[in-house]
């Protein structure tokens, strides 16, 4: 017969085991506390979106849906040239693609789209996972703030 | 009556064995969806009685085409996508590949990326090897490790997480270095993505648990007779043959060959710290488990310097909006925990890399399996495969 | 009231109470022990285990997966053999649950105190090997015949360690009625220690090795972790149980938790003593000590599955031949001598 010993010496370290409290976080019950930086939904700032479709281009999976038409705007000076603006009417993101790689977030140059550690929006179904801008726009309200710096 | 259907005709064929009991010459057939593969990998074993006469894997259930998607993908889309390839190790697979692309571009990377790299990429090599250390006593038939090893496995991955956004797939390199801001508007550059204040506190305290989960590990399993019979000269691979199929990684040291990209390479500062490279003698499935548990002890003794001594400074260098890689070749390898790691990146100029050849660990790993599995027990198949450590999507890519 | 008396005086009636008796019992603490099981492996596991079924401990775990497994469909393949296959697992069952025909939980409370009922308990739980390879045969799958083949070689290797430890205990009490054990821990003069009046049950008078190799034997009747490499789940599917669902795995799995229950009151019953405690009225207290002593047995070897891992075929038969056995014998050899001698 083998040694016994090294068999008994694992049986005290799952009896010690069980005599402590369980590190087990209840979910529903209790939730997870997700560090600032998580990354669990975009959110969309409607007003700094300039159309420029750099994240829809950008984004390696091509989740990011937008439409926009050009409004025509009255000249800056009276006799000048019309102006035109980019007026977004669709922008869609379909979280069933996304990588939640944080590409289109990097490289919006107007401060239009940020990260959230919101990860509870699972759908019985695939269509309802394409967020409008509406819905991109409630989750602005779970933006944290950028956690403080190591010194 | 139906018609003729070939696949009945095999059914009826295989069972055969309730007219006579044949034993002898059974073809098994282990997955592709089996619960200690590691993933879709299919074993076609002819088999007799409990002996194994020839395995032949088969692969490619997971093939995702990445060398293809490398083609009309852009450097900082295949940064994202690349930490896919070997899931579990998700920041040490983008090491590889940014620093192909940097040496292309002739960009030094500045000393607090490095760091920061570093103590990332050692946290996922302990993260991998937690995971290990969770599921190979689990094909053996211990329960408890699992818990144990993936309990502390989270306090890692918090970490990271705090730091880069993602606990598996990071997509915190960038071509010059680390991430730096967490967008380009006016705002959002201004926000850096340093590391955030409590993390170095906090790795300590991870590390010191680290240590804890291998002693308690290391109890329950090192020590046990049990396991001991389970996996001690079970699939020897000798040093020369595991050189000739072009293992490498935890299972190549544990054949005696003390060979590691870490000490060999300088992608990353290594040297500057103390640490040694740990080797097996024999070869067998105990060699590999006592291997990377050494590796997991190393790993984080390195963080615990790297931590104390992470100097300040940029997280990236200078680099222009829209990357471009001038033309050229390159190989770059890396230690990967499963492994070594090599990119072939050929570029033309441009956007888009013209070619990324991916060297996978577990690909060059699992070559060695027919040969390995020649005169196994059907029982020591599963401590094998446990024991080599391979993921399928390393294999297939 | 004629027909009351004659309902419980009636040989069929009594009979069938008799039964119902037996099963719902057996089933019962077969369900408290599946429950005990998995709310201990949580907490060894540092995790909660069963929370939601039953407000927050969980109770109903157990009966919740019980009445999931009976609404499921039962499914027979069609290459399989209908009639071995559909009563395998009855086979198993009825096993282990005639085994509680014999338990004594106290001086008056034993179902039938059979002359040979140690003899009676082995023989039974030795049928349940025939169902496990009427499982393994029945199921027309490579990976169940293996198995089946594998368990039976497994069950047959350690009938004899089993047997031979519990003919030491016969020996030394001198009876091979389960009662008549217990009396002979509890009650007889030579193990008592003198001016206490404290009986010592026979771990303690020598039948220390015994009793180990009775518990080892036993884990792997009952294909247990360390031996369970019939339903090892990571290696061939689920051995010779993988074609069967609902309520027939239900069966097996009952099966399994009523033999932990029945070898493990065995094992109470002719070593550690029975119902027999210093100081309790037997009448009142013996079931209460019999299932604490019985508690904790099943507890160490949920304790043990939690711990080790599996061993190897191979390794499982070696140990049975190679150590077991002898030890079994060289124990009755010095049992017997020491029962002649003095």
């Amino acid at each position: 017969m083998p040694a016994v010993p090294g068999l008994l010496k694992g049986m005290w370290v799952t009896l010690r085991t069980m005599l402590r409290r369980p590190v087990t976080v209840n979910y529903p019950l209790e939730k997870e506390v997700l560090q600032p930086r998580a990354r669990g939904v975009i959110a969309l700032d409607v007003g700094n979106c300039t159309v420029c479709m750099l994240c829809a281009r950008e984004c390696p999976d091509w989740c990011i849906y937008i439409e926009g038409h050009k409004e025509e705007q009255p000249p800056a000076k009276p006799g000048g040239r019309v102006r035109t603006r980019a007026t977004l009417d669709r922008f869609a993101i379909d979280y069933a693609l996304c990588m939640y790689c944080g590409i289109c977030v990097e490289v919006c140059p107007f401060d239009a789209l940020y990260w959230s550690p919101a990860h509870e929006y699972s759908e019985q179904s695939i269509s309802e996972m394409l967020h409008e801008k509406e819905r991109l726009g409630e989750w602005l309200a779970t933006v944290p703030e950028p956690p403080p710096l190591e010194t | 009556m139906i018609g003729f259907d070939p696949r009945v005709a095999m059914h009826h064929a295989d069972t055969q064995v309730s007219v006579e009991l044949q034993t002898q010459d059974m073809t098994l057939n282990l997955g592709p969806q089996h619960p200690s593969t590691h993933g879709v990998l299919r074993l076609v074993a002819r088999v007799s009685g409990e002996r194994v006469e020839s395995v032949e894997p088969v692969i490619g259930y997971m093939h995702r085409g990445y060398e293809k998607l490398a083609e009309v993908r852009t450097y900082p889309q295949i940064t994202a996508l690349v930490n896919r390839i070997d899931w579990v190790s998700g920041f040490a697979n983008e090491i590889a590949f940014v620093t192909a692309a940097e040496r292309l571009m002739g960009l030094e990377v500045p000393e607090r990326a490095q760091y920061i790299r570093l103590i990332l990429t050692e946290m996922t090599r302990i993260s991998s090897h937690l995971l290990f250390l969770s599921s190979f006593p689990l094909e053996l038939g211990a329960a408890t490790p699992l818990m144990f090893a993936l309990r502390d496995r989270e306090r890692i991955l918090d970490l990271i997480e705090g730091v880069t956004g993602g606990r598996f797939h990071p997509n915190f390199n960038r071509l010059g270095g680390v991430k730096p801001a967490a967008g380009g508007g006016s705002t959002q550059k201004g926000v850096s993505q340093d590391l955030p204040r409590g993390f170095l506190e906090e790795t300590r305290r991870a590390v010191t648990h680290v240590y804890r989960v291998c002693d308690e590990i290391d109890t329950l399993i090192t020590g046990n007779e049990i396991f001991h019979e389970r996996t001690r000269g079970i699939g020897i691979i000798p040093a020369e043959k595991a050189l000739e199929y072009g293992v490498s990684g935890p299972n190549l040291r544990a054949s005696g060959v003390r060979f590691d990209l870490r000490k060999v390479e300088d992608y990353l500062p290594y040297h500057r710290f103390e640490w040694q490279v740990p080797a097996g003698t024999v070869g067998d499935c105990f060699d590999r488990y006592l291997v990377r548990m050494e590796e997991l002890r190393q790993s984080a003794s390195i963080i615990e310097q790297a931590v104390d001594s992470i100097p300040a400074g940029p997280l990236q260098a200078k680099v222009p909006r829209v990357i471009k890689v001038p033309p050229g070749e390159v190989y770059v390898r890396a230690e990967n925990p499963k492994g070594e790691m090599g990119y072939h990146l050929i570029s033309g100029g441009g956007r888009i890399p013209y070619r990324l050849k991916i060297r996978s660990a577990s690909f060059s790993n699992l070559s060695i399996l027919p040969w390995l599995l020649r005169d196994a027990l059907v029982p020591d198949i599963i401590a094998i495969l446990g024991s080599l450590d391979f993921v399928l999507g390393d294999v297939d890519r | 009231m004629t027909l009351g008396i004659a309902l419980f005086e009636g040989f069929w009636p009594l009979l069938g109470i008799k039964l119902l008796a037996v099963v719902m019992v057996m089933l019962g603490f077969a369900l408290v022990i599946i429950y005990a099981e998995l709310k201990v492996m949580a907490h060894m596991q540092a995790r909660i285990g069963p929370y939601f079924a039953g407000g927050r401990w969980g109770w109903a775990q157990p009966l919740a997966d019980a009445l999931k497994f009976l609404q499921k469909e039962d499914l027979v393949p069609r290459e399989a053999d209908a009639l071995v296959f559909r009563l395998a697992p009855a086979v198993s069952l009825m096993a282990t649950v005639a085994v509680f025909v014999v338990i004594p939980f106290s001086p008056s409370l034993i179902a039938r105190d059979l002359d040979l009922g140690v003899f009676y308990a082995l023989a039974i739980a030795s049928v349940g090997t025939i169902g496990v390879l009427m499982a393994g045969w029945a199921s027309a799958n490579k990976y169940s015949l293996m198995g089946g083949l594998r368990a039976a070689a497994q069950l047959i290797a350690y009938e004899l360690p089993l047997v031979l430890a519990v003919a030491a205990v016969v020996v030394q009490a001198g009876t091979m009625s389960m009662m008549g054990i217990v009396e002979a821990q509890g009650t007889s003069a030579l193990y008592t220690i003198p001016g206490t009046g404290i009986a010592l049950p026979f771990i303690m008078v020598g039948q220390v090795v015994a009793f180990v190799v009775f518990m080892i034997a036993a884990l792997a009747e009952l294909s247990r972790i360390p031996f369970d490499l019939p339903i090892a789940e990571s290696e061939l599917v689920f051995g010779y149980l993988t074609e069967y669902s609902g309520i027939r795995f239900t069966m097996f799995f009952l099966a399994e938790y009523a033999g932990m229950f029945a070898l493990s009151a065995i094992a109470a019953t002719l070593f550690l003593g029975g119902w027999y405690f210093p100081g309790l009225d037997p009448a009142i207290f013996g079931p209460f000590v019999l299932m604490g002593k019985v508690s904790l047995l099943v507890f160490v070897m949920i304790w043990v599955r939690v711990t080790w891992p599996r061993m190897r075929a191979d390794q499982l038969q070696s140990i049975a031949w190679r150590w077991l056995v002898p030890i079994a014998l060289a124990n009755l050899l010095v049992t017997a001598t020491f029962k002649v001698v003095f």
